[in-house]
């Protein structure tokens, strides 16, 4: 693929298969324009689909969302332009975000099942149908025997039969392969790309592209919770009320939990303290600070108050997260024990990367267990705990059912957006998507709420 | 990749563990001087130096002679000294260093792309070559983590009554790890203090992607939602278990938790215990008859069975019975029982190719006690109160008189038949296969650049 400026042949005859997976570069010349123009398109379809994914739509929506968004920025009048602007815009994009994606491995080999060896197992995969509720298997269905590095999906989740290495994987499972399969082969293919992006090609592009792909892979998908920003109308007073009207309920609770207990375990110390670390700006932080040490008579601290920032620097999160630990561990031991992971998310220590706040897309993919108070609550939590929690946010018994309807078809994002509906009284388009985002929206409802009413 | 990764490790151990710090198992002066001795004369160094070069320490051309040096280790020296990325060239240097270092934790980390003593060297090119591509799949259990379900000892202590927790664990998860996944060399060891580690070595298993080793930890794992804010620990849904769950079950679990845990555990001796356990039943029906007789039992308690056993009885056959035939009570009997048994892992632990873990033979420096290797087919017989400490193995030493032979010396003490276990179920048959897959990944490329040379 080569970028040209303005002037081109036209690509008509360059007709590539209707189905294209990706596997290569096509040959093709692109105008400069175009290669900025197609990947905002493409873009737009991503996050389309992104958003509509976390609003919860059902698969039929999905196919309709799709298709509309598919018509509204990809088609071009003649049919093989479509096809071109699709494969281009994909490899811009790859180009794009190469640089934050992960490498894999790579490999695939099927074989179908033989009859007589379907009988031998024909027990377990009767009894794994059952444990999925599926349709129990008969002779007539295709199973495949794969390694089961290959179907990581279906091993995670105990929805295959595993034995000596192979799992054996029903004909309609197959999509969890390829899907897979494309998977491991575009984060191949996107670290391949990273290497000769920054070895040469940026090097190279500097003047050209280079402008480009950076800008893009900046500048949309909503914005960027990475990046801190102060909220420096917050009142200095009322840290504890601040958590109850703004903070959402994963990280209520680990507040709660931090307040009752005087400790975290790691995950929730990580979950909680990087939510702070960025948004929750300073002067609240000085106030709570203030507010337990107070409490513990340890210190007196008064002209505190008076310093605003864009985030709790490394002093203040040091002072905040001492106060409740050293009740219960004692000053010594976090100094000796704690601090330094402090200083790590803080990238004074170790690699020294600057943490950013955990997505809610991580926070729902963890896995806390015994003692632990990470995790998504919408998904991590009872019903019974979950409802309880619901109803000391002032959920009311109307909005309570509809956000557990929403967990029960485990949209658990679209369950916390209900939650921020129900309590604040108004709509939230976008979906929350991060805790930091709720607590930014909360923020500007109530705010906007408190010049109305003054 | 962090030492964060590290600290967390220690973290959990003995932070939320609620340690004991007085630790009467120490022998009077654990230092340096004692493990000098033991790094001098016990430590197993030639075996450690075998396992982690897998072969390559042949002749054979097709050895890959960087491999060993690519492996971190890291050491923590006395004074909370931490050193990682460490690594060595040969045996002797490995076995120099320890001894002159005198380490009281070794950790073993990954192997990387390239020496990672050198990784900032590598670093400068802009290229993130420093990256890992083999590691051990790792399990990490610790019995503070069945602190709800063990009322004999907490926190840092264990003894013969919760012990079979781990031997549990050992069962279900080796046999899951041999029949499942198809894995043969597997090292169990005992943490030195309050839990076991597990080690799988097959070639396959150190090449596995982050994402292959996390779907690998979540087919191990029952406790979806494993804390105290949820109501049930172990949720079983579905119209059967999965076969992995059924086998575990019928095999290890009912049999452990009714002839050793239900008695040993005393799991329904006092109101306070077995209404949680009547807490996992959602038929108030079947419970409040159970809590009605089991109080008037308390007034009487004339019955001559173990009460821990009757009661189950009692309650198995309230759910069994056919007025309380439903699915989801039938159900119940089998999470009461995969809650108070089911391996609890450190899931991180497994999830990461980069997390470092404690090297066996290690000392435990809190206990005394050697980090020896278990073997699976015979963990019933493991008595973690009777693993070597450092003290008693110098003691035997001195005992033994001072002989030259100094290769012999585990051989004159107790850790003699920890270091036979060590080669024998484990690294003899590893080091075979090794060769054997060195060898034939040599031929076939060989016969591949033939047929391309033919061509």
């Amino acid at each position: 693929m080569e970028a040209v400026r303005s002037q081109r042949k036209s690509l008509a005859n360059d007709v590539v298969s209707t189905l294209p997976l990706y596997r290569s570069a096509p040959a093709l010349e692109v105008r400069l324009e175009d290669f900025e123009l197609f990947a905002m398109d493409r873009l737009r379809v991503l996050k389309g689909i992104s958003d509509g994914l976390s609003r919860g739509k059902k698969p039929k929506e999905m196919d309709n969302l799709v298709r509309d968004l598919w018509k509204a920025n990809m088609m071009h009048p003649q049919a093989s332009e479509v096809v071109n602007k699709d494969i281009i815009s994909h490899f811009v994009l790859r180009l794009v975000y190469c640089r934050t994606a992960l490498m894999a491995e790579f490999g695939l080999s099927y074989k179908a099942v033989s009859n007589s060896e379907f009988e031998s197992i024909k027990d377990k995969l009767g009894q794994v149908a059952k444990s999925i509720s599926q349709p129990l298997p008969t002779a007539d269905v295709i199973f495949y025997k794969v390694p089961f590095e290959e179907v990581p999906e279906l091993v995670a989740g105990r929805r295959v039969f595993i034995h000596k290495g192979n799992a054996y994987i029903a004909a309609n499972q197959v999509v969890s392969l390829v899907a897979t399969q494309f998977r491991s082969h575009l984060s191949k293919a996107l670290s391949l790309t990273n290497r000769k992006w920054t070895s040469t090609l940026r090097e190279q592009e500097k003047d050209r592209l280079a402008p480009i792909v950076e800008a893009l892979s900046t500048s949309y998908l909503g914005p960027d919770y990475s990046q801190p920003k102060g909220f420096s109308e917050i009142s200095v007073k009322d840290i504890d009320e601040l958590a109850k009207s703004s903070f959402p309920l994963c990280m209520r609770h680990l507040f709660e939990k931090l307040r009752e207990d005087h400790h975290l375990k790691h995950g929730g110390r990580m979950q909680l303290g990087l939510f702070l670390k960025m948004h929750v700006a300073m002067n609240l932080f000085d106030t709570f600070v203030l507010d337990t040490l107070s409490e513990t008579g340890s210190l007196g601290i008064n002209s505190h108050g008076t310093v605003w920032g864009v985030g709790l620097n490394l002093d203040d999160a040091l002072l905040f997260w001492k106060a409740e630990f050293s009740q219960k561990v004692g000053a010594e031991r976090f100094d000796k024990e704690y601090a330094y992971s402090i200083r790590h998310n803080y990238g004074r220590e170790g690699k020294r990367t600057d943490y950013t706040p955990y997505s809610c897309q991580k926070i729902i993919s963890s896995t806390p267990g015994v003692g632990d108070h990470h995790g998504c609550p919408y998904r991590h939590f009872s019903e019974e705990n979950l409802r309880a929690a619901l109803s000391k946010m002032g959920v009311n018994s109307r909005g309570m059912e509809d956000v557990m309807d929403k967990v029960q078809n485990r949209h658990y994002q679209l369950a916390c957006t209900l939650t921020f509906e129900a309590v604040h009284g108004s709509s939230c388009d976008s979906g929350i998507n991060h805790p930091n985002q709720y607590f930014s929206d909360s923020q500007k409802i109530l705010q906007s709420k408190n010049h109305s009413t003054v | 990749m962090t030492r964060e990764e590290v600290e967390t490790g220690m973290d959990e151990m003995e932070i939320d563990g609620g340690e004991q710090r007085e630790g009467n198992a120490v022998p009077e002066g654990f230092n340096a001087n004692y493990l000098k001795v033991y790094y001098g004369k016990l430590f197993p160094h030639a075996d450690m130096f075998k396992w982690m070069s897998y072969g390559n320490d042949g002749k054979h051309p097709g050895c890959d002679q960087s491999y060993f040096v690519r492996r971190e280790f890291s050491f923590t020296l006395g004074n909370d000294i931490y050193l990682r990325f460490l690594s060595f060239n040969s045996a002797s240097e490995l076995e120099n260093s320890i001894k002159e270092k005198c380490p009281v934790k070794i950790d073993i980390g990954p192997v990387y792309s390239v020496d990672p003593a050198k990784r900032r060297a590598y670093a400068q090119t802009g290229d993130n070559v420093f990256t890992p591509v083999e590691r051990e799949l790792i399990f990490d259990i610790d019995m503070t983590d069945y602190d709800d379900v063990r009322y004999c000892c907490s926190g840092a202590d264990v003894c013969l009554d919760c012990w079979p927790l781990m031997t549990i664990a050992i069962k279900v998860l080796d046999t899951a790890l041999r029949d499942d996944f198809g894995f043969n060399h597997i090292l169990w060891a005992y943490s030195g203090r309050r839990g076991v580690h597990c080690w799988v070595c097959d070639e396959k298993a150190r090449r596995l992607t982050n994402e292959q080793r996390a779907a690998i930890a979540d087919y191990f794992r029952v406790y979806k939602v494993g804390n105290e804010n949820s109501h049930k620990k172990v949720s079983l849904t579905g119209l059967a278990l999965h076969p992995f769950l059924a086998r575990s079950y019928t095999e290890v679990l009912r049999n452990f938790f009714e002839t050793k845990l239900l008695s040993s555990q005393n799991l329904f001796s006092s109101e306070e215990r077995y209404e949680k356990i009547l807490d996992m039943i959602p038929d108030e029906s079947v419970t409040s008859e159970l809590r009605g007789k089991w109080q008037e039992n308390r007034r009487s308690s004339i019955s001559k069975d173990d009460i821990n056993v009757a009661r189950w009885e009692q309650l198995k056959h309230l759910l069994q019975s056919g007025k309380h035939k439903g699915q989801g009570l039938r159900r119940c009997i089998e999470e009461i029982v995969f809650s108070y048994t089911y391996p609890r892992l450190d899931m991180e632990v497994s999830k990461h190719m980069n997390h470092l873990l404690k090297a066996p033979f290690c000392v435990h420096p809190k206990t005394g006690r050697v980090c020896v290797p278990i073997d699976p087919n015979q963990c019933e017989d493991f008595d973690p109160t009777t693993v070597p400490t450092l003290s008693k193995l110098l003691e035997e030493l001195n005992m033994g008189g001072v002989k030259a032979d100094a290769d012999n010396d585990w051989d004159r003490t107790s850790l003699g038949k920890s270091v036979r276990i060590f080669r024998s179920t484990f690294l003899q048959p590893l080091l075979k296969s090794c060769k054997e897959e060195i060898e034939s990944a040599y031929s076939s490329k060989l016969q591949q650049s033939k047929n391309s040379i033919s061509w």
